[in-house]
């Protein structure tokens, strides 16, 4: 079998290419070598997009010299975060920010849940890509389906017998970080140039909807440990490549969602340290859900001396509800505090909606904010 | 019904639940009264918040559970008539311990750990928290020394993983698949016959040499000591499937987690496993008692002015929304749980993760019936 012609990367040295000023080789994908060919992030993009800054207007001057893309204009996008903290939600906003900024878009989630699509009103659809507007796609990630798409492009007729061997499935399917393995693979097949799924569409971004961090970087670091188990073969070279292109920060961003609460803020900044072991960094932090504040300290103490003062029973409930929630809003103005110094003030923030559960219109809103708030130039060094 | 009650004669509590719904909360506070009420407890958790963790002194990650000092329990004023122990888990610690247990002698279990598949399996890989959790589960229940074992189960999104974990790290353990592909004299390949000679070709092409080797070393160290593996898994399914066990499940009161919680209450049934309750936390209660949000502007304007009353109206507003939501989501799961016990721990006005906390929280998990009612009640007036 020819190199170019099985699942091997397209990306395997684009963390080696220096980003951006290099010129892109004219035809890049002629160029094979050991992995194959080898093709830049940004030349990759520029195929779909003609101009790789995409019509928006120059980054501000920076101290660094190296021009720094921002968050949109990378690849892959991994949005994690503790369970419960709107991961979905955020990555469903941010997958249709971009997609009406011209790109095309997929949001994957490896959970199962389609919870994506149940955003869009949409039934539950099992490994397919599914468009939800225009220029937005989603996919919801299984390692079965997974391993049995990789079977089958990597090595065909035999590939697909062995994926329906039972035996064989429980062997794949128990061997610990498997799982990860199989799915981080289909994430990072999603965002190639050529993609090996028949009739798949490239994208401008990806944007994966990862599953609830636990304390580490599991998922991310998955390649990484396969690569040094196997050391040799097609597995651990299927590891290198896809950590080389996690590990390219110009190709891959990495958020973070969390709530202005004690434990969401704990687990972003350990997710920021154990990112830094690995060597990968946090793009940006989220703070999802935050409470407005609406009432100053004078009106507090209005409040409590009416609420001592009534004796109508609605009126003490609404003031009993108003200063609850101006406690809890000032507990999570001290978790952002603490989070915000955490991370560089490289945080934006997203408000608490009051609503049955986020639909389109809610979604719409944070759509909004999110636009609003990636304009505005990051604070802190990155 | 209190939760005092559905924890009646169990020797085991799994609190389990999908994540950021609060069960490390509700496991310590669970764990607290029970402890109050007389009983000698441990609560066995993953990852607790810092000021928690500092509060039951688990701050240090030994594997085994200390007993929290009676003194710092007594702030709160709660008595504790019982015993408290809380620790922290450290799965890699567990898995070592594992090996230790199972393996033959102590050289075989040095080389065990010291094997490179062992390795990543035991901490890098996800499922071995799951894992270790129902062994260090399963270690405590046989030593005897607790009335209670609470176990806070590992985050994450799905609640589901925590049952499906450990059975598919536990058939990698027992190794019977991969042996039958990579052991061309076993008794697995004789009963395979000649189909599995192009999968283990397939196998070493996809895998690598390498890899394929490696878990043949793992394999052949663990050899004699699968039986082992399979053997505890037996009894660790008969431990959460006894009458002495109890599943309570956390939930919060959102669309999503309680559609998690309605799935997992019916896996449990359908598993047989013995499910005794579902705890709803940061529930908005209704405080309109028949009036309408809009009734509080009216009522507020002369005390407060017509600016603050308009955003007390608001906020009150805002909390309807909420306590709505909230109202069809327990319905929903009410009428899935069918009479089965339901307790309801309303929104506080901070995130639970100190042991004041704890105390706010175990008032509402211990009250009967009645006293629920009253605080409730309570506040709404």
């Amino acid at each position: 079998m020819r190199r170019g012609d099985s699942y091997a990367p397209v990306f395997a040295r684009g963390a080696r290419i220096p980003p951006r000023e290099v010129t892109r080789p004219p035809d890049a994908s002629d160029e094979d070598d050991e992995y194959g060919p080898s093709v830049g992030p940004y030349s990759s993009r520029s195929r779909l997009a003609h101009t790789p800054a995409r019509g928006r207007p120059p980054a501000p001057p920076q101290l660094l010299c190296a021009p720094v893309p921002t968050l949109l204009d990378k690849r892959l996008i991994f949005v994690t975060g503790k369970g419960g903290v709107g991961k979905s939600t955020v990555a469903t906003a941010l997958g249709l920010l971009a997609a009406r900024r011209g790109l095309r878009t997929v949001v994957a989630e490896l959970s199962s849940q389609e919870r994506v699509q149940r955003l869009f009103g949409h039934k539950g659809e099992h490994f397919q890509e599914v468009e939800l507007a225009p220029g937005l796609f989603t996919i919801s990630i299984d390692p079965e389906h997974a391993m049995d798409e990789y079977l089958r492009v990597k090595i065909g007729p035999l590939g697909q017998a062995l994926g329906s061997s039972r035996l064989f499935q429980a062997f794949a399917m128990a061997t610990p970080g498997m799982r990860e393995l199989l799915s981080i693979g289909k994430v990072w097949e999603l965002a190639q140039l050529h993609r090996r799924t028949r009739g798949g569409g490239a994208y401008d971004l990806v944007i994966v909807d990862s599953p609830a961090t636990g304390h580490g970087v599991g998922l991310l670091r998955t390649p990484r440990t396969f690569a040094e188990i196997a050391r040799v073969g097609p597995i651990a070279h299927q590891g290198r490549t896809i950590a080389a292109t996690i590990a390219d920060r110009d190709f891959t961003g990495v958020v973070a969602v969390a709530t202005p609460e004690e434990m969401p803020v704990n687990e972003t900044l350990s997710l920021r340290d154990s990112l830094e072991q690995e060597q990968l960094a946090l793009d940006l932090v989220v703070l999802n859900a935050l409470y407005p504040v609406r009432f100053d300290e004078q009106e507090v103490l209005e409040l409590e001396g009416a609420l001592s003062r009534s004796r109508s029973r609605l009126s003490r409930s609404a003031l009993r509800a108003a200063l609850s929630e101006h406690a809890r809003a000032r507990t999570q103005r001290e978790q952002r505090a603490r989070l915000s110094e955490g991370v560089d003030g490289r945080l934006i923030e997203l408000p608490f909606v009051f609503a049955d559960h986020v639909g389109p219109d809610e979604l719409e809103v944070l759509v909004r904010v999110l636009e609003d708030r990636l304009a505005m130039p990051a604070k802190g060094p990155r | 019904m209190s939760i005092a009650e559905l924890l009646e004669g169990k020797r085991i509590c799994v609190c389990a639940g999908s994540g950021g719904v609060g069960k490390t909360t509700t496991s310590a506070a669970i764990a607290l009264g029970m402890a109050a009420a007389g009983a000698k407890v441990a609560v066995v958790t993953i990852d607790p918040a810092k000021r928690l963790a500092n509060a039951l002194g688990v701050e240090e990650l030994d594997n085994e559970p200390h007993r929290v000092e009676p003194e710092r329990l007594a702030v709160g004023g709660l008595e504790i008539r019982g015993e408290l122990w809380a620790m922290m888990l450290d799965p890699k610690r567990t898995f070592d311990e594992l090996i230790d247990r199972v393996a033959p002698d102590p050289a075989r279990a040095e080389e065990i750990k010291a094997n490179r598949v062992y390795r990543e399996l035991s901490t890098a890989v996800s499922g071995s928290q799951e894992f270790t959790a129902i062994a260090k589960l399963y270690d405590l229940d046989q030593e005897h020394e607790f009335d209670l074992l609470v176990l806070d189960t590992p985050p994450s999104r799905n609640a589901l993983d925590f049952l499906d974990a450990p059975q598919r790290l536990n058939s990698f353990l027992e190794g019977r698949t991969l042996k039958a592909l990579i052991r061309p004299t076993g008794l697995g390949m004789r009963v395979l016959g000649r189909g599995a000679t192009p999968l283990l070709g397939a196998l070493r092409r996809i895998t690598g040499v390498d890899l394929v080797s490696d878990l043949g070393t793992f394999f052949g160290l663990l050899e004699d000591m699968t039986s082992d593996f399979s053997l505890r898994a037996a009894q660790v399914e008969k431990l959460l499937k006894a009458s002495s066990t109890a599943f309570v499940l956390i939930s919060s009161a959102e669309q999503e987690p309680i559609a998690e919680a309605i799935w997992f209450h019916r896996t449990l049934e359908h598993g047989g496993l013995p499910f005794a309750g579902v705890v709803v936390n940061r529930v908005h209660h209704d405080l309109l008692s028949g009036s309408e949000p809009e009734d509080v502007r009216p009522a507020l304007r002369r005390t407060l002015g017509a600016e603050l009353a308009r955003k007390v109206a608001e906020n009150f507003h805002d909390y309807h929304v909420l306590a709505r939501r909230d109202d069809r989501n327990i319905a929903r799961l009410a009428q899935d749980l069918d009479g089965e016990p339901l307790l309801l721990v309303p929104q506080l006005d901070d995130d639970v993760h100190d042991l004041e906390g704890l105390l706010r929280m175990h008032r509402y998990l211990f009250a009967s019936g009645k006293q629920r009612e009253r605080l409730i009640a309570d506040l709404v007036a």
